[in-house]
Protein backbone atom coordinates (compact mmCIF):
# COMPACT_ATOMS: atom_id res chain seq x y z
CA UNK A 1 0.00 0.00 0.00
CA UNK A 2 2.95 2.33 1.12
CA UNK A 3 4.12 1.65 -2.42
CA UNK A 4 0.93 2.52 -4.15
CA UNK A 5 1.02 5.54 -2.52
CA UNK A 6 4.30 6.60 -3.87
CA UNK A 7 3.63 5.28 -7.06
CA UNK A 8 0.39 7.99 -7.32
CA UNK A 9 2.47 10.86 -5.85
CA UNK A 10 5.26 10.67 -8.46
CA UNK A 11 2.70 9.88 -11.57
CA UNK A 12 1.46 13.45 -10.20
CA UNK A 13 4.80 14.83 -9.87
CA UNK A 14 3.82 16.39 -6.78
CA UNK A 15 4.16 15.21 -3.04
CA UNK A 16 0.52 16.41 -2.57
CA UNK A 17 -1.37 13.89 -0.42
CA UNK A 18 -5.11 14.15 -0.34
CA UNK A 19 -7.30 14.08 2.83
CA UNK A 20 -9.65 12.11 3.56
CA UNK A 21 -12.01 12.51 6.36
CA UNK A 22 -13.88 9.76 7.89
CA UNK A 23 -16.72 9.63 10.00
CA UNK A 24 -16.79 6.18 11.88
CA UNK A 25 -19.35 4.48 14.38
CA UNK A 26 -18.18 3.73 17.86
CA UNK A 27 -19.88 0.25 17.85
CA UNK A 28 -18.87 -1.21 14.61
CA UNK A 29 -16.21 0.62 12.09
CA UNK A 30 -14.11 2.45 14.59
CA UNK A 31 -13.87 -0.77 15.91
CA UNK A 32 -13.28 -2.40 12.61
CA UNK A 33 -10.27 0.31 12.18
CA UNK A 34 -9.19 -0.52 15.17
CA UNK A 35 -8.65 -4.06 14.59
CA UNK A 36 -7.06 -3.29 11.41
CA UNK A 37 -4.67 -1.42 13.59
CA UNK A 38 -4.00 -4.14 16.24
CA UNK A 39 -3.29 -6.58 13.52
CA UNK A 40 -0.58 -4.64 12.21
CA UNK A 41 -2.52 -4.00 8.47
CA UNK A 42 -0.83 -1.37 6.64
CA UNK A 43 -2.96 1.51 5.69
CA UNK A 44 -2.61 5.04 3.69
CA UNK A 45 -2.34 7.77 6.22
CA UNK A 46 -4.56 10.00 4.63
CA UNK A 47 -7.35 9.30 6.20
CA UNK A 48 -8.42 11.49 9.17
CA UNK A 49 -11.12 9.78 11.58
CA UNK A 50 -13.68 11.22 13.90
CA UNK A 51 -15.61 8.81 15.71
CA UNK A 52 -19.26 9.48 16.25
CA UNK A 53 -21.62 7.13 18.36
CA UNK A 54 -23.47 6.04 15.09
CA UNK A 55 -23.54 6.60 11.22
CA UNK A 56 -27.29 7.86 11.68
CA UNK A 57 -25.47 10.70 13.91
CA UNK A 58 -24.30 11.88 10.67
CA UNK A 59 -25.57 15.16 9.49
CA UNK A 60 -24.75 15.88 6.30
CA UNK A 61 -23.26 19.45 7.30
CA UNK A 62 -20.28 17.68 8.50
CA UNK A 63 -19.90 16.30 5.19
CA UNK A 64 -20.17 19.78 3.18
CA UNK A 65 -17.99 21.28 6.57
CA UNK A 66 -15.51 18.72 6.11
CA UNK A 67 -15.44 19.74 2.34
CA UNK A 68 -14.85 22.92 2.78
CA UNK A 69 -11.85 22.96 5.25
CA UNK A 70 -10.27 21.39 2.86
CA UNK A 71 -11.22 17.54 2.22
CA UNK A 72 -10.44 15.92 -0.58
CA UNK A 73 -12.96 13.02 0.40
CA UNK A 74 -15.73 12.41 3.04
CA UNK A 75 -16.18 8.54 3.95
CA UNK A 76 -18.89 7.71 6.49
CA UNK A 77 -18.93 4.34 7.88
CA UNK A 78 -21.07 2.32 10.36
CA UNK A 79 -22.53 -0.98 11.23
CA UNK A 80 -24.07 -3.36 8.54
CA UNK A 81 -27.69 -3.00 7.69
CA UNK A 82 -29.38 -5.05 11.12
CA UNK A 83 -26.53 -4.92 13.24
CA UNK A 84 -27.18 -1.27 14.49
CA UNK A 85 -26.26 -0.63 18.39
CA UNK A 86 -29.56 1.71 18.24
CA UNK A 87 -31.08 -1.17 16.04
CA UNK A 88 -31.94 1.66 13.54
CA UNK A 89 -29.25 4.31 13.37
CA UNK A 90 -27.61 2.89 10.03
CA UNK A 91 -31.35 2.70 8.20
CA UNK A 92 -31.20 6.03 8.95
CA UNK A 93 -28.13 6.90 7.36
CA UNK A 94 -28.97 4.52 4.05
CA UNK A 95 -32.14 6.89 3.37
CA UNK A 96 -30.57 10.38 4.13
CA UNK A 97 -26.70 10.23 3.08
CA UNK A 98 -27.00 8.73 -0.25
CA UNK A 99 -29.89 11.57 -1.09
CA UNK A 100 -27.34 14.02 -0.03
CA UNK A 101 -24.99 12.16 -2.05
CA UNK A 102 -27.46 12.87 -5.06
CA UNK A 103 -27.75 16.10 -4.29
CA UNK A 104 -24.16 16.84 -4.09
CA UNK A 105 -24.10 15.82 -7.90
CA UNK A 106 -27.01 17.83 -8.94
CA UNK A 107 -24.96 20.49 -8.30
CA UNK A 108 -21.79 20.01 -9.53
CA UNK A 109 -20.00 18.38 -6.75
CA UNK A 110 -18.11 14.98 -7.69
CA UNK A 111 -20.52 12.66 -5.81
CA UNK A 112 -17.40 10.05 -5.94
CA UNK A 113 -15.79 12.10 -3.53
CA UNK A 114 -18.41 11.14 -0.69
CA UNK A 115 -18.23 7.50 0.51
CA UNK A 116 -20.11 5.63 2.34
CA UNK A 117 -19.30 2.00 3.44
CA UNK A 118 -20.68 -0.51 6.52
CA UNK A 119 -17.48 -1.89 8.13
CA UNK A 120 -17.84 -4.16 11.25
CA UNK A 121 -16.09 -4.75 14.17
CA UNK A 122 -14.97 -7.81 13.01
CA UNK A 123 -13.99 -6.38 9.22
CA UNK A 124 -10.42 -5.47 9.73
CA UNK A 125 -9.34 -6.40 6.62
CA UNK A 126 -11.82 -4.73 5.01
CA UNK A 127 -11.02 -1.21 6.53
CA UNK A 128 -7.29 -1.28 5.44
CA UNK A 129 -8.07 -2.80 1.75
CA UNK A 130 -11.44 0.12 2.06
CA UNK A 131 -9.33 2.85 2.60
CA UNK A 132 -6.33 1.29 0.26
CA UNK A 133 -8.79 1.75 -2.42
CA UNK A 134 -10.45 5.03 -1.21
CA UNK A 135 -7.18 6.83 -1.27
CA UNK A 136 -6.08 5.54 -4.72
CA UNK A 137 -9.48 7.01 -6.17
CA UNK A 138 -8.50 10.29 -4.01
CA UNK A 139 -5.32 10.33 -5.92
CA UNK A 140 -6.75 10.00 -9.46
CA UNK A 141 -9.29 12.33 -8.51
CA UNK A 142 -6.78 15.07 -7.06
CA UNK A 143 -7.36 17.83 -5.17
CA UNK A 144 -10.71 18.99 -4.51
CA UNK A 145 -10.36 23.22 -4.73
CA UNK A 146 -13.80 24.07 -5.66
CA UNK A 147 -14.93 24.29 -2.41
CA UNK A 148 -12.10 25.73 -0.38
CA UNK A 149 -11.47 27.63 -3.10
CA UNK A 150 -14.65 29.78 -3.70
CA UNK A 151 -14.33 32.08 -0.34
CA UNK A 152 -14.71 35.56 0.90
CA UNK A 153 -13.72 37.88 -1.95
CA UNK A 154 -10.17 38.65 -1.92
CA UNK A 155 -9.20 40.92 1.21
CA UNK A 156 -8.15 44.17 0.98
CA UNK A 157 -5.55 45.56 3.51
CA UNK B 1 -54.18 51.93 -0.31
CA UNK B 2 -56.46 48.50 0.17
CA UNK B 3 -59.38 48.31 -2.29
CA UNK B 4 -61.92 46.33 -0.39
CA UNK B 5 -63.86 43.45 -2.02
CA UNK B 6 -67.30 45.65 -1.94
CA UNK B 7 -65.53 48.21 -4.38
CA UNK B 8 -64.28 45.58 -6.83
CA UNK B 9 -67.23 45.03 -9.44
CA UNK B 10 -68.66 41.77 -10.62
CA UNK B 11 -67.25 39.02 -7.94
CA UNK B 12 -67.30 36.02 -9.82
CA UNK B 13 -69.53 33.01 -8.61
CA UNK B 14 -66.37 31.80 -6.62
CA UNK B 15 -65.79 34.96 -5.00
CA UNK B 16 -69.21 35.51 -3.88
CA UNK B 17 -69.47 31.57 -2.17
CA UNK B 18 -65.94 32.63 -0.54
CA UNK B 19 -67.22 35.60 1.13
CA UNK B 20 -70.42 33.53 1.94
CA UNK B 21 -68.43 31.06 3.77
CA UNK B 22 -65.84 33.03 5.43
CA UNK B 23 -68.15 35.57 6.48
CA UNK B 24 -70.44 32.91 7.85
CA UNK B 25 -67.93 31.26 10.07
CA UNK B 26 -66.83 34.41 11.33
CA UNK B 27 -69.96 35.43 12.47
CA UNK B 28 -70.89 32.29 14.05
CA UNK B 29 -67.45 32.46 15.51
CA UNK B 30 -66.11 28.98 13.98
CA UNK B 31 -63.11 31.02 13.71
CA UNK B 32 -61.17 34.08 15.19
CA UNK B 33 -59.61 35.04 11.51
CA UNK B 34 -60.20 34.22 7.84
CA UNK B 35 -56.71 34.29 5.73
CA UNK B 36 -57.32 34.64 1.96
CA UNK B 37 -56.51 36.68 -1.01
CA UNK B 38 -57.42 40.39 -1.42
CA UNK B 39 -56.13 43.00 -4.13
CA UNK B 40 -54.42 46.23 -3.94
CA UNK B 41 -53.65 48.59 -6.02
CA UNK B 42 -50.42 48.24 -7.61
CA UNK B 43 -49.49 44.80 -6.84
CA UNK B 44 -49.49 42.31 -9.56
CA UNK B 45 -50.90 39.19 -7.23
CA UNK B 46 -53.15 39.32 -4.91
CA UNK B 47 -51.80 39.62 -1.38
CA UNK B 48 -52.46 38.07 2.09
CA UNK B 49 -56.10 39.19 3.37
CA UNK B 50 -56.45 39.05 7.01
CA UNK B 51 -60.73 39.09 8.02
CA UNK B 52 -61.70 39.33 11.32
CA UNK B 53 -65.29 40.87 10.63
CA UNK B 54 -67.86 39.39 8.44
CA UNK B 55 -67.47 42.84 6.67
CA UNK B 56 -63.87 42.44 5.97
CA UNK B 57 -64.69 39.30 4.57
CA UNK B 58 -66.30 40.99 1.58
CA UNK B 59 -62.59 42.08 0.36
CA UNK B 60 -61.86 37.88 -0.65
CA UNK B 61 -61.17 37.19 -4.26
CA UNK B 62 -60.06 34.58 -5.89
CA UNK B 63 -58.68 34.58 -9.33
CA UNK B 64 -55.47 33.51 -11.71
CA UNK B 65 -53.30 36.31 -9.65
CA UNK B 66 -54.16 34.34 -6.81
CA UNK B 67 -50.30 32.71 -5.94
CA UNK B 68 -49.04 32.86 -2.97
CA UNK B 69 -48.89 29.87 -0.44
CA UNK B 70 -50.97 31.38 2.62
CA UNK B 71 -50.34 28.17 4.91
CA UNK B 72 -47.07 30.36 6.00
CA UNK B 73 -48.75 32.26 8.08
CA UNK B 74 -50.20 28.56 10.42
CA UNK B 75 -47.27 27.74 12.84
CA UNK B 76 -46.84 31.75 13.82
CA UNK B 77 -47.83 32.74 17.40
CA UNK B 78 -49.38 36.06 16.63
CA UNK B 79 -51.76 34.76 14.28
CA UNK B 80 -52.99 31.90 16.46
CA UNK B 81 -53.65 34.55 18.89
CA UNK B 82 -56.47 35.63 16.75
CA UNK B 83 -58.08 32.25 17.42
CA UNK B 84 -58.74 29.80 15.13
CA UNK B 85 -57.46 30.25 11.99
CA UNK B 86 -59.78 30.44 8.97
CA UNK B 87 -57.10 29.66 5.97
CA UNK B 88 -58.25 29.44 2.26
CA UNK B 89 -56.12 27.02 0.04
CA UNK B 90 -55.40 25.69 -3.33
CA UNK B 91 -54.30 22.48 -3.76
CA UNK B 92 -50.81 23.31 -4.01
CA UNK B 93 -51.38 24.93 -0.68
CA UNK B 94 -53.34 22.62 1.32
CA UNK B 95 -50.57 20.08 0.83
CA UNK B 96 -48.24 22.10 3.08
CA UNK B 97 -50.68 22.15 5.75
CA UNK B 98 -51.54 18.45 5.29
CA UNK B 99 -46.97 18.54 6.19
CA UNK B 100 -47.86 21.12 8.72
CA UNK B 101 -50.34 18.75 10.16
CA UNK B 102 -48.34 15.44 9.89
CA UNK B 103 -44.94 17.13 11.58
CA UNK B 104 -48.07 18.31 14.30
CA UNK B 105 -46.73 21.86 14.22
CA UNK B 106 -50.60 22.69 14.09
CA UNK B 107 -53.35 20.34 14.55
CA UNK B 108 -56.30 19.77 12.19
CA UNK B 109 -59.06 21.46 15.17
CA UNK B 110 -56.97 24.64 14.55
CA UNK B 111 -57.57 25.22 11.62
CA UNK B 112 -60.70 25.84 9.20
CA UNK B 113 -60.14 24.94 5.94
CA UNK B 114 -61.74 26.87 2.87
CA UNK B 115 -61.08 24.76 0.23
CA UNK B 116 -61.15 26.34 -3.46
CA UNK B 117 -60.88 24.02 -6.69
CA UNK B 118 -58.12 25.84 -8.96
CA UNK B 119 -56.88 24.76 -12.48
CA UNK B 120 -53.93 26.75 -11.98
CA UNK B 121 -53.19 30.10 -11.21
CA UNK B 122 -51.27 32.83 -13.50
CA UNK B 123 -51.08 33.78 -17.20
CA UNK B 124 -49.91 31.13 -18.54
CA UNK B 125 -50.16 28.70 -16.37
CA UNK B 126 -46.95 28.19 -13.90
CA UNK B 127 -44.94 25.30 -14.01
CA UNK B 128 -46.06 23.73 -10.74
CA UNK B 129 -49.71 24.44 -12.20
CA UNK B 130 -49.26 22.49 -14.89
CA UNK B 131 -48.07 19.65 -13.31
CA UNK B 132 -50.54 20.09 -10.48
CA UNK B 133 -51.76 16.60 -8.82
CA UNK B 134 -54.36 17.86 -6.41
CA UNK B 135 -56.24 20.39 -8.34
CA UNK B 136 -59.55 19.74 -6.52
CA UNK B 137 -58.20 19.59 -2.65
CA UNK B 138 -59.96 17.04 -0.55
CA UNK B 139 -60.32 17.05 3.18
CA UNK B 140 -61.29 20.57 3.84
CA UNK B 141 -63.78 21.87 5.75
CA UNK B 142 -65.83 23.66 2.77
CA UNK B 143 -64.77 22.88 -0.92
CA UNK B 144 -66.02 25.46 -2.83
CA UNK B 145 -65.35 25.74 -6.89
CA UNK B 146 -66.83 24.04 -9.80
CA UNK B 147 -65.24 20.69 -10.12
CA UNK B 148 -61.97 20.99 -12.73
CA UNK B 149 -60.51 18.06 -14.59
CA UNK B 150 -57.47 16.54 -12.99
CA UNK B 151 -54.98 15.64 -15.53
CA UNK B 152 -53.28 12.34 -15.43
CA UNK B 153 -49.90 12.27 -13.81
CA UNK B 154 -47.23 12.94 -16.00
CA UNK B 155 -44.04 11.97 -14.16
CA UNK B 156 -41.50 13.10 -17.41
CA UNK B 157 -43.11 16.11 -17.57
CA UNK B 158 -43.04 17.32 -13.93
CA UNK B 159 -39.50 16.00 -14.12
CA UNK B 160 -38.43 17.58 -17.53
CA UNK B 161 -36.39 20.66 -16.12
CA UNK B 162 -34.39 18.39 -13.76
CA UNK B 163 -33.85 16.11 -16.45
CA UNK B 164 -32.43 18.65 -18.76
CA UNK B 165 -30.03 19.42 -15.85
CA UNK B 166 -29.05 15.72 -15.21
CA UNK B 167 -27.95 15.68 -18.79
CA UNK B 168 -25.59 18.27 -18.60
CA UNK B 169 -21.62 17.09 -17.44
CA UNK B 170 -20.75 17.85 -14.07
CA UNK B 171 -18.53 20.39 -14.89
CA UNK B 172 -21.30 22.02 -17.08
CA UNK B 173 -23.18 21.05 -13.52
CA UNK B 174 -21.08 22.79 -10.93
CA UNK B 175 -20.11 26.08 -13.35
CA UNK B 176 -24.13 26.50 -13.73
CA UNK B 177 -24.52 26.45 -10.08
CA UNK B 178 -21.71 28.59 -9.23
CA UNK B 179 -23.02 31.44 -11.21
CA UNK B 180 -26.55 30.82 -9.93
CA UNK B 181 -24.92 31.03 -6.18
CA UNK B 182 -22.45 33.55 -6.44
CA UNK B 183 -25.78 36.02 -7.69
CA UNK B 184 -27.10 34.79 -3.79
CA UNK B 185 -27.45 38.15 -1.12
CA UNK B 186 -28.83 35.82 1.49
CA UNK B 187 -31.45 37.53 1.94
CA UNK B 188 -33.49 34.24 3.45
CA UNK B 189 -36.49 35.32 1.41
CA UNK B 190 -36.41 31.85 0.59
CA UNK B 191 -36.97 30.97 4.13
CA UNK B 192 -39.27 33.08 5.06
CA UNK B 193 -42.13 32.38 2.36
CA UNK B 194 -41.59 28.81 2.84
CA UNK B 195 -44.16 27.29 4.57
CA UNK B 196 -42.58 24.46 5.96
CA UNK B 197 -39.20 26.27 7.29
CA UNK B 198 -41.04 27.14 10.50
CA UNK B 199 -37.85 26.21 13.00
CA UNK B 200 -38.11 28.80 15.80
CA UNK B 201 -34.06 29.30 15.79
CA UNK B 202 -32.81 27.91 12.46
CA UNK B 203 -29.70 26.75 11.35
CA UNK B 204 -27.45 29.39 9.62
CA UNK B 205 -28.54 31.59 12.97
CA UNK B 206 -26.78 29.03 15.09
CA UNK B 207 -23.42 30.49 15.56
CA UNK B 208 -21.51 27.59 18.44
CA UNK B 209 -20.54 25.86 15.94
CA UNK B 210 -21.09 28.10 12.58
CA UNK B 211 -22.40 25.45 10.68
CA UNK B 212 -23.06 27.76 7.82
CA UNK B 213 -21.18 30.86 6.72
CA UNK B 214 -23.45 34.13 6.93
CA UNK B 215 -21.07 36.26 4.88
CA UNK B 216 -22.80 36.45 1.32
CA UNK B 217 -19.68 34.88 -0.91
CA UNK B 218 -20.06 31.25 -2.83
CA UNK B 219 -18.76 28.86 -0.15
CA UNK B 220 -21.04 30.13 2.45
CA UNK B 221 -24.22 30.94 -0.45
CA UNK B 222 -23.98 26.78 -1.43
CA UNK B 223 -23.71 25.46 2.14
CA UNK B 224 -27.16 27.64 2.72
CA UNK B 225 -28.60 26.48 -0.20
CA UNK B 226 -27.53 22.92 0.03
CA UNK B 227 -28.88 22.63 3.59
CA UNK B 228 -32.12 24.56 2.74
CA UNK B 229 -32.90 22.24 0.20
CA UNK B 230 -31.82 19.10 2.06
CA UNK B 231 -34.07 20.49 5.10
CA UNK B 232 -36.99 20.12 2.60
CA UNK B 233 -36.21 16.99 0.95
CA UNK B 234 -39.59 14.76 1.67
CA UNK B 235 -41.17 17.73 2.27
CA UNK B 236 -41.14 20.43 -0.13
CA UNK B 237 -44.34 20.76 -1.46
CA UNK B 238 -42.98 22.12 -4.47
CA UNK B 239 -45.61 25.40 -3.78
CA UNK B 240 -42.58 27.54 -5.89
CA UNK B 241 -42.81 30.35 -3.54
CA UNK B 242 -38.69 30.25 -2.53
CA UNK B 243 -38.08 30.38 -6.54
CA UNK B 244 -41.22 33.41 -6.95
CA UNK B 245 -39.72 35.78 -4.26
CA UNK B 246 -35.60 35.23 -4.82
CA UNK B 247 -34.60 38.89 -5.78
CA UNK B 248 -32.12 37.35 -8.07
CA UNK B 249 -33.72 35.10 -9.52
CA UNK B 250 -31.99 31.75 -8.26
CA UNK B 251 -33.76 28.05 -9.69
CA UNK B 252 -34.43 27.50 -5.78
CA UNK B 253 -37.61 25.18 -7.11
CA UNK B 254 -35.04 22.79 -9.22
CA UNK B 255 -33.05 22.09 -6.59
CA UNK B 256 -36.55 21.06 -4.45
CA UNK B 257 -37.65 19.24 -7.64
CA UNK B 258 -35.02 17.20 -7.93
CA UNK B 259 -35.35 15.66 -4.35
CA UNK B 260 -39.07 15.47 -4.11
CA UNK B 261 -38.39 13.74 -7.73
CA UNK B 262 -35.72 11.32 -5.76
CA UNK B 263 -38.13 10.53 -2.79
CA UNK B 264 -40.69 9.53 -5.68
CA UNK B 265 -38.30 7.31 -7.64
CA UNK B 266 -36.61 6.10 -4.45
CA UNK B 267 -39.50 5.47 -1.81
CA UNK B 268 -42.80 6.12 -4.33
CA UNK B 269 -43.52 9.31 -2.01
CA UNK B 270 -45.26 12.63 -2.51
CA UNK B 271 -44.87 14.91 0.21
CA UNK B 272 -47.95 17.00 1.46
CA UNK B 273 -50.83 14.01 -0.55
CA UNK B 274 -52.54 13.21 3.18
CA UNK B 275 -52.30 14.42 6.52
CA UNK B 276 -51.04 10.92 7.92
CA UNK B 277 -48.73 9.98 5.77
CA UNK B 278 -44.79 9.36 6.37
CA UNK B 279 -42.15 11.13 5.57
CA UNK B 280 -39.17 9.04 3.78
CA UNK B 281 -36.62 10.52 6.38
CA UNK B 282 -38.72 9.95 9.36
CA UNK B 283 -39.01 5.83 8.66
CA UNK B 284 -37.03 2.82 7.10
CA UNK B 285 -37.01 -0.42 5.43
CA UNK B 286 -34.95 -3.04 5.84
CA UNK B 287 -35.21 -3.45 2.24
CA UNK B 288 -34.22 -0.26 1.36
CA UNK B 289 -31.74 0.14 -1.53
CA UNK B 290 -27.65 -0.37 -1.41
CA UNK B 291 -26.44 0.79 -4.13
CA UNK B 292 -23.56 3.08 -3.78
CA UNK B 293 -22.83 1.70 -0.60
CA UNK B 294 -19.00 0.20 -0.22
Amino acid sequence: MTEKKTTAAQRDGTDWQPRIVAFLCNWCSYAGADLAGMSRNDYPAAIKIVRLPCSGRVDPMFVLKSFERGADMVLVSGCHPGDCHYSSGNYHARRKLPAFRELLGFMGIDPRRFKISWVSAAEGNKWSSLVADITEEAYALGPFQEFPKCTAPEKTG
Amino acid sequence: MHRTGENRMNATPVEESLREAAAGAIADGTVGVVIGYGHEAGSDVATPLFARTPEQARGLVFDATCVGNLAIYLPKPEVRALGRTGLVVKGCDLRAVNVLLREHVIEREDVFLIGVRCAGVCEPPLHKCTVCPVHDPSGCDVTLGDSVEQPTADASRANALVAEMEAKSIEERWEFWKRQMTKCVRCYACRQVCPLCYCKRCIVEKTTPQWVETSPHLRGNLAWNVVRAFHLTGRCVGCGECERVCPVDIPLGLLNQKMAGLMEQWFDFQSGLAPDEQAPFTTWDPNDPEEGIL
